[in-house]
Parts: structure tokens; sequence; C-alpha cells
């Protein structure tokens, strides 16, 4: 077999680089922020009764229950039949975002329930309120725990991020998927631009995989974590 | 007046009523010593001293704060109570110094540069100093439960709660924590100590109280508990713990 691999692809796959690198850090800002409040809410918004907690819930249960396309989709043609117009990647970075947030709001109550109890109450002992507790005791440990499992998270939204090649038409809105789509479609080299591609997708994993590696040794607390890691 | 009253503390967990109505009040300066068997209500009472656990009945005052009110700012009394715990609860990613200034900082609000002379200093009297950067995971049991007392000490409390400080601890280590704990008391520090030790209740306690199923059963100086108790129990009750924890540190 015959492979032809042009250089004349590259400044327009850079662009997708950059335009997926982009959609997946603001998505995993975002999410971050969201699915920490969220996460809070779930453990400490006042138990299973609630109005908060039972918010909370029904986010999360709604967002990781349906496919991220149909949220992106619904996102993308049903806002603006409520009169809210957005572009492809707005609307591909809102879907990304709540999704996201959904499942971060999981890790967070995962590691937020994994402080041992007697953290909070040692907190509370010393005269501490209940925010105060989470602000200073609480949250920096678990947003240590939280590291490997966001790390994750980070590595399927940038994959993921490859739906949004749905809804971008124009070249300059399109992730690196859509970009690789639009090249293979003139020129018919499916195969040499997909691996092209998936090399790219492989050299950002890789990127990403060694920088929070390398945050989470910086952040590392001796007795903090899940042996195994390295304590 | 007495710094502590309890009156007529109730406490009840699903249908098992733990705290039946415990009435005791402490002097200034007083250190007692809080014996009874396992479930009997001796960790629910402290909690419920500074709230950690909510009371069902009752009330708690610090000198002439009713800390039961619904009105008392609970977090400001709690900054004038340490609470030692059994299992220590230093704050895991923060090292004996940060530990210490916490509470300095964020509940007194004092600036960073005065909390850590005043963390030091406690670091110090318990003589931990040299171990001020290490983390808990870095520290012996003994060496943790120190640093948690020092936590205790920094807020300047009226009165420290102490809930089974050794029992979580191997035995050579044991005496480091009692010693530091006996200097306190004889520095006129107001303690209550939840504890087997008889040892310590015999050289510090002003008083002994004997808890179980709920309720106080006797108290008195520990000289009349392990002589001439008036309940049968306690008196069984001391010679049992006195020979399962010895009594010669
Ligand atoms: N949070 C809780 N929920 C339900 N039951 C509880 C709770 N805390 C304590 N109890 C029950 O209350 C009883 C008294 O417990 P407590 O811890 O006060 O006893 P204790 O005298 O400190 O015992 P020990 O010597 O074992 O520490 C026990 O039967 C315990 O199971
Ligand atoms: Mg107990």
């Amino acid at each position: 077999m015959n492979l032809v691999f042009d250089p004349a692809w590259l400044p327009r796959l850079g662009q997708g680089v950059l335009l997926t690198v982009q959609l997946t850090l603001y998505c995993m800002g975002l999410g971050a922020v969201l699915g920490a409040v969220l996460g809070l809410v779930r453990v400490y918004g006042g138990g299973r009764w609630s109005p908060l907690y039972w918010v909370a819930s029904a986010y999360i249960h709604f967002f990781r229950g349906t496919p991220l396309l149909v949220q992106l989709l619904g996102i993308y043609l049903g806002l603006p039949t409520a009169g809210i117009l957005v572009g492809p990647f707005l609307a591909g970075l809102l879907a990304m975002t709540l999704n996201t947030a959904a499942y971060q709001a999981e890790y967070f109550r995962g590691a937020i329930q994994s402080v041992k109890s007697g953290q909070m109450m040692a907190a509370r002992a010393l005269g501490m309120s209940r925010a105060q507790a989470i602000g200073h005791v609480i949250m920096p440990q678990a947003l240590r725990l939280i590291i490997p499992p966001w790390s994750n998270e980070l590595i399927y939204m940038l994959k993921y991020s490859s739906i949004v090649s749905m809804t971008a038409l124009r070249p300059e809105t399109m992730d690196l998927f859509g970009v690789a789509r639009s090249i293979a479609a003139r020129n018919f080299r499916y195969f040499e631009v997909y691996i092209l591609v998936a090399l790219f997708y492989l050299a950002m994993v890789l990127i990403l995989t060694v920088a929070l590696r390398w945050v989470e040794r910086r952040v590392r607390i001796p007795g903090l974590g899940t042996p195994g890691r390295g304590i | 007046m007495a710094l502590l009253r309890v009156e007529n503390l109730h406490k009840r967990y699903g249908h098992e009523e733990v705290l039946k109505g415990v009435t005791l009040a402490q002097d200034a300066g007083e250190t007692k010593v809080v014996i009874g068997p396992s479930g009997t209500g001796k960790s629910t009472l402290l909690r419920c001293i500074n709230r950690l656990t909510e009371p069902d009945q009752g009330r708690v005052w610090l000198e002439d704060t009713e800390i039961t009110s619904r009105r008392t700012d609970i977090n400001r009394v709690r900054a004038k109570i340490g609470f030692v715990f059994q299992d220590f609860n230093l704050f895991t990613h923060l090292t004996a110094l940060d530990n210490v200034r916490l509470g300095l900082m964020k509940v007194r609000r004092m600036p960073r540069a005065a909390a850590t002379g005043r963390a030091m200093a406690e670091l110090e009297r318990v003589g931990l100093a040299a171990k001020a950067n290490a983390y808990p995971a870095q520290l012996s049991g003994g060496q943790q439960q120190r640093v948690s007392i020092a936590r205790a000490l920094a807020m300047d409390p009226k009165l420290i709660l102490f809930d089974e400080p050794t029992s979580a601890l191997d035995p050579e280590l044991i005496g480091e924590v009692l010693s530091v704990m006996i200097q306190l008391a004889r520095d006129g520090m107001t303690m209550i100590v939840v504890t087997h030790e008889m040892g310590f209740a015999r050289s510090v306690a002003d008083e002994i109280v004997f808890m179980e199923g709920g309720v106080i059963v006797e108290q008195g100086t520990p000289d009349k508990m392990f002589r001439s108790p008036e309940v049968p129990r306690t008196g069984e009750f001391l010679r049992k713990i006195s020979d399962l924890y010895g009594e010669s540190r």
C-alpha cells in the first residue's frame, strides 16, 4: 500500500488541534466549577429530602443518563427554536460542560466522602463554621484525591470533543476531527488523514497525562491518597 | 461559680437512650477523669458538651454562656473548648505547624506571624518543635496525639475534653502523651478526660466519675473511689480496669 502524507494538511490540522484543546480545557475548567458545586450539594446540601439535593441529583442523572450527542444536538438545534442562537463552538462547549459537570460532580462527591469524617469533626471542634471546614480542611484533601479520576475525565472529554464535528460546517469552527473529515472528503486519503489525526490525539493525551502526573506529584502529601500511587 | 455545668443531659439514638440524665459541674483548674464500660455514653457526653452531637434534652453552661441555647454562636463556644480525639484527627494535608496554626488564623483571625509564633510555642511545650514541618503520616501515634494537644492548647481553651487520648496508642507511646497531660493538669488546665489510665487518674484527677448505662453511678476523689466506693459496682469496675490496664504508669 502506498501512503501519501501531504504537509499542506498540517496548518489546518494545527488549527483543529487548537480548537480541540480549547474546547476540552474550557469545558473541563467550567465543568470542574459546576461539578464541585453539584458534588458539594450532594454531600452537604441537606440530605435526600432537600430541594437542592434533589435538583442536583436530577441534573446529574439526566446528563449522565443521556448521550452527549443528543445533548449537543438538543442545544445546537433546540435552543434556536427558543430564540437563543448559539454557534457551533458555543453549543459544543455548553454541551460538553454540562455533561462533564455531571460526571465530575460524582467524582467530587466520591472524593469529599472519602475524606475521613474525623477531619470535619476536628475542624468543627476548633470552632470553624461548616463552610470554613469545607474550604480549609475538606476541599484541599478532596482536590488531591480527585486528580486521578479527573485526569481520566479530561482524556475522555478530549476524545469526545470530536462530536462537535457534527455541527461545525465552516473550517474555522472545526475541531481536529472535523478538519480531518473535511480534508479527507476532498482528497479521499482517508487512511492517511485518520492515522495522522489518531497520532495527534494520542500525542495530546500523552502530554496531558504526563502533565497531570506531574501536578499530582507536586501536590502529593504523605498519607493522603491511595496506596500504590506512590505515597 | 463552676466553669462548666451540665444539667440533666439526655441523648437517644433510635430506641436506645445513651445518656439518661447526666449532671455534673466542673471548676476552673479541675481535672475530672471519666471512666465506665464500653458503650456507656462517655464519648457521647463529651460530644454533647460542645454540641458536636446535639443533646435531646438538658442544658450545658460554660461560665454564663448557655451552650445548649439556640441563640449561642456555637463556633465561638467551641473555640474556647479544646477537644482531643482518640484517633487524633490531625488534618492530614497539613504539617504539624499548620495543624496548630489553622485555628489561630481562621477562627481567632490571628495574623500569620503571630500565629506561627504561638503555634511554635505550643509545639515546643509538647516537645515537638523539631517536627513542625512533618505531616501527620510522618509522625508516630504518640507524636500525632501531642500535636493534637498542641492544636487544642493554641486556642487558649478554658477547658479541654479528652476522649480516650491514649487508647489508640502502642503501649510504649502512651507515656509521652500522659506526661504532657499530667504537666497540663499541674499547670492548672481544666480538663475532662475519658481514660482507663488509672495511674494518671490517681496522680492528677481531682475527681473520678464512674458512668454506666448512660448515668453517673458515682463520683468522688480518687482516694474515695479507690478505697471506699459507696456503690459496689464502682469498686468492681475499678478493680477490673486496674487489673486490665495496670496502675504502674
Ligand atoms: N452516631 C451514633 N449513631 C448511633 N448510635 C450511636 C452513635 N454514637 C454512639 N452510639 C451508640 O451510643 C452508645 C454509647 O456510645 P459512646 O461512644 O458514647 O460510648 P462510650 O462510653 O464512649 O464507649 P467506648 O468506651 O467504647 O468509647 C453505644 O451503644 C453506641 O453504639
Ligand atoms: Mg468512647
